[in-house]
């Protein structure tokens, strides 16, 4: 190979340089405005963190396995997963491949920015090209990678179930200029380097194609005509890409090594949060996730359309979204990148001004004391009184020294205050809550919501108090033989709650004590992909009447398991669902209690 | 005065034509179900504070339909929605104590 053009340079490579500057100084600048706007103890945190080996290496790793490879989405779907991994890993390869030919075989033009990307019109074949034969081919190889998975992207705006994606969000303006510049960019990258394969060497897929152009068309006369359109098509594509969801890719990259670092979300809208919302691709994989979607109703609502409008700062399209979600969180369960979609909603309401302060109403309650186990039921509980009922009965039996905190009422976790956004008034509850406990002497705090039993585990500092789950706890009294079950012949079907599932990950263990009593099938969907009962008390907006079809929805998933009956592990599911089920709706210590022997 | 061994108890009059109703005007613009409630008091009952501060949606309803300080009331509210899962009318009885601890100046 030699260098065919003496200065190196051709005017068609301007294009090509300004939309690289652009793009590059336009990260840069988001990168240190990013870094500016975390916290010192954080950006302390996420510098050391890439001095730490083992951090180091993991970043890379998660770089390499998310932004490349795009294990998560292979996860989801083979063919959704191969688009874009054959888009991302072949554009990466033929990046990598440039550098390698042009430090091979002309090595000093390595400081030209542009020479990689159009190798093949400043060179001309000599008669040693065996030596690039495999690149070459390499080539080729991704090239042609690239160009099935645009074909695969331009088959998905028509048949888009087959990418196991029902819905996607719909495109903004400089959304259609990107894509479609991305996908002109692999095929006229093809056509340029098949009108100069004859100078310049190539592979399959090139040298076929100059031999076809060459019988009707002639190569000279195109050669630099689609060198030009290729440079466009990359100036076009990096000058909107800051604007649109292809922002994900750079934007990524920053993500992942602040996650590792430990990172977490303190605002809505700066630091660790920019990063997140520009990081969202606008798969729509949360739009099908989202409970609200139901008969498309509410798509404009899904954590895609929150970062859209964080990222364009739409006051009012931003407050509607924030306040409508069930925060149930699938949606970032099955996010690709991550977005937390509940927790900036969170964060986002915190940011409203009440005028009307909080003054904590039940400082004078007191409790039991000296008993080993402190039963807390919380306010939804309640409202199902036989799931507080069954429990204690359950603890009797069992011969549990106890005290029930909350019998007469009156007692709230400050979970729904927290969901609200109202973090000082939740934390006023907390402190008082914490008193009351910590005086009552107990060691084991038992708590049968899950609503409460997130709140506890994450906002609570309870020294000496081990707080537990009625599940695991009548589990643990079954493999201790204080009590004893037999199994029924119902079959019930379990509904994951969302606090209690996604919320704190805790999947296996109602299975097994509903499986010690009962019969249990599954839902089409479940575990991290259950569906919200409607009835969550995270959506601050909509309305009874909004909330029906949700319902409706996730018992129409439970139904597909043909159970006898629903049992789930939370109150507010379980009074939600009894609403509009055509079977019973039970609680598993309901269960459970009846078939103590 | 003359101690007549009784006395008259305040009246309890409330003169619809001279009571402050925008703050209610305000908030069935923003909670549009709070016009749905039929006063049956299900919310009042079910209450997790009602037993220490009195509080009530309904009572909160009524008092700002009558330009009352329902303000005692409002601060109470931990939000636990217990009122919005009985309330038989299905009034998002949440927004409507949020909104009103918003708007009230």
């Amino acid at each position: 190979m030699i260098d065919r053009i003496p200065s190196g340079f051709h005017p068609f490579v301007i294009p090509f340089l300004i939309g690289m500057a652009f793009v590059l100084l336009y990260c840069f600048g988001a990168m240190i405005r990013v870094l500016y706007e975390l916290s010192w103890q954080d950006r302390k945190k996420f510098f050391l963190s890439l001095l730490n080996p083992k951090i180091l290496l993991k970043d890379i790793k998660d770089i390499f396995l998310n932004c490349l490879i795009h294990v998560p989405l292979w996860k989801r779907n083979k063919l959704f997963g191969y688009m874009h991994s054959s888009i991302a890993f072949g554009w990466f390869m033929i990046i990598l491949l440039g550098h390698i030919e042009v430090l091979l075989f002309v090595p000093g033009r390595i400081n030209l920015f542009y020479y990689p990307i159009f190798f093949n019109y400043f060179v001309a074949e000599d008669d040693v090209t065996l030596r690039g034969s495999l690149l070459f081919f390499l080539m080729d190889f991704f090239l042609l990678m690239i160009m099935s998975g645009i074909a695969l992207a331009m088959a998905r705006r028509v048949k888009n179930y087959m990418f196991g994606v029902k819905r996607m969000a719909r495109p903004t303006f400089l959304n259609v200029v990107g894509l479609y510049s991305l996908w002109a960019i692999f095929p006229l990258r093809w056509l340029a380097e098949s009108f100069t394969a004859h100078i310049s060497g190539g592979s399959f897929l090139t040298i076929p194609a100059n031999w076809l152009f060459r019988q009707f068309l002639g190569n000279e006369l195109y050669m630099l005509p689609t060198w030009w359109a290729y440079s466009i098509a990359l100036c076009v594509f990096m000058c909107v890409l800051p604007f649109t969801r292809y922002m994900h890719i750079p934007a990524e990259m920053l993500l992942i090594p602040m996650r590792n670092a430990g990172l977490k979300v303190r605002s809505s809208r700066k630091g660790f949060a920019r990063v997140e919302f520009f990081s969202c691709p606008n798969c729509g994989v949360c739009i099908d996730a989202c409970p609200m979607t139901v008969d498309n109703g509410n798509v404009k609502d899904c954590t895609v359309y929150l970062t859209r409008q964080l990222r364009r700062g739409n006051e009012e399209r931003i407050q509607e979204i924030s306040d409508k979600c069930l925060l149930c969180g699938k949606c970032e369960a099955l996010c690709q990148v991550g977005v937390e979609g509940p927790g900036l909603r969170i964060l986002e309401r915190a940011r409203r001004d009440y005028t009307v302060p909080f003054n904590y109403p039940a400082a004078d309650k007191s409790v039991d004391k000296n008993h080993k186990v402190l039963y807390f039921a919380g306010c939804m509980t309640h409202l199902t009184p036989s799931i507080g009922r069954n429990i204690t009965e359950l603890l009797r039996k069992a011969n549990i020294d106890f005290t029930w905190l909350d019998q007469q009422g009156g007692l709230c976790c400050g979970r729904p205050m927290f969901t609200a956004g109202r973090i000082a008034e939740a934390k006023a509850i907390v402190a008082n809550m914490e008193k009351l406990i910590l005086e009552s002497g107990c060691d084991t705090l038992l708590v049968s919501c899950p609503i409460c039993y997130k709140m506890f585990r994450e906002q609570y500092n309870l020294p000496g108090v081990e707080i537990v789950n009625y599940i695991p706890f009548i589990n643990n009294l079954i493999n201790t033989g204080r009590i004893k079950v037999e199994k029924s012949d119902i079959c019930y079907v379990y509904h994951d709650p969302c606090e209690l599932g996604r919320g704190c990950g805790m999947y296996d263990e109602p299975r097994k004590l509903l499986g010690r009593s009962a019969g249990i099938a599954e839902a089409q969907q479940n575990r991290e992909e259950s569906i919200c009962c409607g009835g969550s008390l995270g959506s601050l907006s909509l309305d009874f009447a909004q909330r029906e079809n949700m319902t409706k929805a996730a018992l129409d998933n439970l139904y597909t398991s043909n159970a006898d009956a629903i049992a789930t592990a939370c109150p507010l599911c379980q009074a939600t669902f009894a609403r509009y089920a055509d079977r019973p709706v039970k609680d598993i210590a309901e269960i459970v209690n009846q078939q103590v022997i | 005065m003359i101690d007549f061994g009784f006395t008259l108890s305040k009246s309890s009059t409330v003169d619809l034509n001279k009571v402050d109703r925008s703050r209610y005007d305000q908030l069935v613009k923003l909670v549009p179900t709070a016009r749905m409630c039929m006063n049956c008091g299900s919310c009042g009952a079910t209450c997790t504070v009602s037993e220490y501060k009195g509080m009530s949606v309904r009572k909160v309803l009524t008092g700002i339909q009558r330009g009352e300080d329902v303000r005692p009331m409002l601060s109470s509210c931990m939000l636990c929605g217990k009122c919005t899962m009985v309330c038989p009318r299905g009034i998002n009885t949440r927004n409507l104590v949020l909104t009103l601890c918003k708007i009230y100046d």
